[in-house]
């Protein structure tokens, strides 16, 4: 667009390039970098006729951190901590993908029990990570209540998680070959008390929150996900198996002791928001669930190999690959070692890339409100998906 | 002569005596939200301003009071100002018909409630204008879902008010309180729920209240029509917003609830009690119901609300005519 009282061309590259398309009668909106429903700094340029939104454009990098170069000069233990920063909901997540990764390149065993122990954390990690989801997706549907019982929840989970990584929202508490601390009876005191807890509320937020009509009239056939799309835009985790594909990486390719519990991967057909929202509360349903056996069967032993990693440790040549359902969806994490000091090269694969790529395709002719309710379906973590 | 002076002097008590009125309770709505909606949210809400934040309302209003009045870069300045003010000032007015108690009231005036749908109205010209002349996008937006759902609203709000006045055959507020008994059973509600419940619902929609607060709608236009305005011009529109819902209690309470007639003594602490009555549910929606979409809101009116509101009019008018 041409300023005439400035005499020049105004909005950045991506503006601009976008203007290129617009049609007449049609108001090309911003909708970020700062905007309340955009969870960070997400940024969509709107093509709007009226209300229905013609065309989409999701812009990143606006948290680019370089978390992929920033391997390059460190050893692989000093590079752990940002695994715990590259995605603030899911953290523990990433911290398997990248231990698993350099574990398989090291050819390093892990102790049963240290299997165990990651289990429990990962699944409660992702509890927390599905309850900061519910409450900010309600909020974005305008409710503002629902959030402060999911955060009273997760305040919960947050304490117990504290006892085994010693911090409260980016851990990285894993190591190459185990992880860094064992539970104490306080942390299994908590985890008891605290699966029927939730339990008891979970029948609660839908009586409250999910059979309520404005909801259901907000999310139902909204946000339509063909399995189709998911393939081709390589959807994982909640947003692939709202939409009838049953992928998931614990099931597909079974990592740790998955397979040794007992529990269901849900999985809904109509590939809405709806479906989106209904898998992500049955999957807090199942992550109960399997913390429940691993608890129950958790053996003894080491929390960590004998001779665990030191941070001159270095890998030998070769790469390896490692992926893990995270809450978003498949976390993978590519490690290339040139048996140098530091890695060769670190490539991140972060879920909500992808299932953010399915936005502009979905919200064509929707309304903004829509919108709205299909970018928070996505369950985006903005810094994931810059990286 | 000395009883035009009389009248002007009654006018003129009662308008400064609106405004205090207006003033106090947006403090007392403002802490009564805050606090219910801490509450409601299992937090104890404002806490640190006097004991259980008593005061915190009044800090608010010295902060709002105390910051700079910002006019946006290509905003019509005139306009931008003249929005907060029409939004206000009008309101003010829609208090002088409302019967508080039984010699309570500003002005009784025959046409009453002809008097508020008229003033009432001018609140969405406010919107629009304030969106119009901020030159912002979300405000535009916001303003256009102003003017749709005002006029959308207004429609079965009066087909509603209609049925009452048809059948107590006046336009006074005072007459029809008077008209009605003391006990709940006495009151027009018994005769009129679908009205009271129509009414209810257009009111919410009439006061942009959740669930729907779609002119500005957080989550999706920032703040809508008011993006752009600062201190007071905010304050304005938000001290706007909460004698619009005193009002439209008010007229409630008056055409459904007995005004200030109540159970065993009358008086105006009746007619408050109701009246708070009915806010306190205002702020319990807010904080319970997601927002509706834009089409689902319109969709509400057109296709249930304005049926409803006419078949109980023509109903209202055959059993008045017949009996």
């Amino acid at each position: 667009m041409r300023n005439e009282k400035l005499d020049l061309v105004t909005g950045d590259f991506y503006t601009q390039n976008f203007q290129k398309g617009a049609r007449e009668n049609t108001l090309i909106l911003n909708m970020g970098p700062q905007h309340p429903s955009t969870h960070g700094v997400l940024r969509i340029i709107l093509e709007l006729d009226g209300e229905y939104i013609v065309r989409a454009e999701p812009i990143l990098g606006y948290l680019h951190r370089m978390h992929e170069k920033m391997a390059e000069v460190k050893t692989l233990v000093q590079y752990m901590p940002n695994m715990g920063r590259v995605d603030y909901g899911h953290p523990l997540a990433w911290n398997w993908a990248f231990a698993g990764a350099v574990e398989r390149l090291g050819g390093i065993e892990v102790p049963e029990r240290a299997e165990y122990l990651r289990v429990i954390s990962c699944e409660l990690n992702r509890i927390t990570s599905h309850l900061l989801w519910w409450g900010a997706y309600i909020l974005d549907l305008g409710a503002f209540t629902p959030i402060m019982y999911a955060f009273d929840d997760r305040e919960r989970l947050l304490d117990i998680l504290q006892i085994v990584t010693g911090s409260r929202l980016t851990y990285s508490s894993f190591r190459f070959g185990g992880v860094c601390a064992d539970i104490n009876d306080k942390f299994k005191e908590l985890v008891n008390d605290f699966i029927p807890y939730m339990r008891t509320r979970l029948p609660m937020y839908k009586g409250l929150v999910t059979d309520n009509i404005i909801l259901r009239k907000r999310v139902e056939e909204i946000g339509y996900f063909s399995p189709d799309m998911i393939r081709r835009y390589g959807a994982t985790g909640p947003v692939a198996r709202g939409s009838g594909l049953a992928y998931d990486v614990r099931r597909a390719e079974p990592y740790s002791v998955y397979n040794r519990f007992d529990w269901k991967v849900p999985v809904y057909e109509k590939g809405d928001a709806m479906a989106r929202y209904l898998v992500r509360l049955d999957e807090i349903e199942q992550s109960l669930n399997i913390v429940e056996q691993a608890m129950a069967s958790l053996p003894e032993g080491k929390h960590i190999v004998d001779k665990a990693p030191k941070y001159t440790w270095k890998a030998p040549k070769g790469e390896a690959y490692f992926a893990v359902e995270g809450g978003r969806g498949k976390v993978g994490v590519q490690v290339v070692s040139d048996g140098g000091k530091n890695p060769y090269k670190i490539k991140l694969r972060a879920p909500g890339f992808s299932n953010l790529s399915l936005f502009a395709e979905a919200s064509q002719g929707t309304l903004l409100a829509d919108a709205v309710a299909i970018l928070g379906s996505l369950d985006l973590i903005i810094p994931e998906i810059d990286r | 002569m000395n009883g035009i002076a009389t009248e002007l002097i009654r006018i003129v008590v009662g308008l400064v005596a609106v405004a205090a009125f207006v003033g106090l309770n947006g403090l007392v709505l403002v802490y009564a939200e805050r606090k219910g909606a801490g509450h409601f949210q299992r937090r104890p809400g404002p806490f640190e301003v006097g004991p259980h934040g008593v005061i915190q309302p009044i800090a608010d209003a010295l902060k709002l009071i105390g910051k700079q009045l910002f006019t946006p870069e290509n905003a019509d300045p005139f306009l931008f100002w003249l929005a907060p003010l029409l939004s206000f000032f009008p309101v003010l007015l829609l208090f002088v018909p409302l019967p508080f108690g039984p010699v309570l009231t500003v002005w009784e005036v025959d046409l009453g409630l002809l008097l508020i749908l008229a003033f009432a109205g001018i609140n969405v010209l406010a919107l629009l204008l304030a969106g119009w002349a901020s030159n912002n996008k979300y405000g535009l937006l916001g303003a256009g879902r102003a003017v749709a759902q005002s006029v959308a609203y207004e429609i079965p709000l009066l087909l509603t008010v209609l049925a009452i006045a048809f059948q107590s055959g006046t336009l006074n507020l005072s007459t029809i309180v008077s008209q009605q008994g003391s006990w709940p059973w006495q009151w027009n509600i018994v005769t009129q729920p679908l009205a009271f419940i129509i009414y209810l619902i257009s009111a919410l929609g009439e006061t942009n209240r959740a669930p729907f607060d779609l002119p500005e709608a957080e989550s999706e236009l920032t703040a809508g029509f008011h993006t752009e305005y600062s201190g007071m011009g905010f304050g304005m529109f938000f001290l706007a917003e909460y004698a619009n819902m005193i009002v439209v209690s008010g007229v409630c309470t008056a055409l459904f609830l007995g005004g200030w007639k109540g159970p065993f003594v009358d008086g105006f602490w009746w007619y408050l009690v109701k009246v708070y009555a009915l806010l306190g549910a205002m702020i319990w929606f807010r904080w319970t119901y997601p927002r509706v979409r834009f089409d689902q809101l319109l969709n509400i009116n057109w296709k249930w609300l304005l049926p409803l509101a006419t078949l109980n009019l023509l109903g209202t008018a055959f059993l008045m005519k017949v009996f």
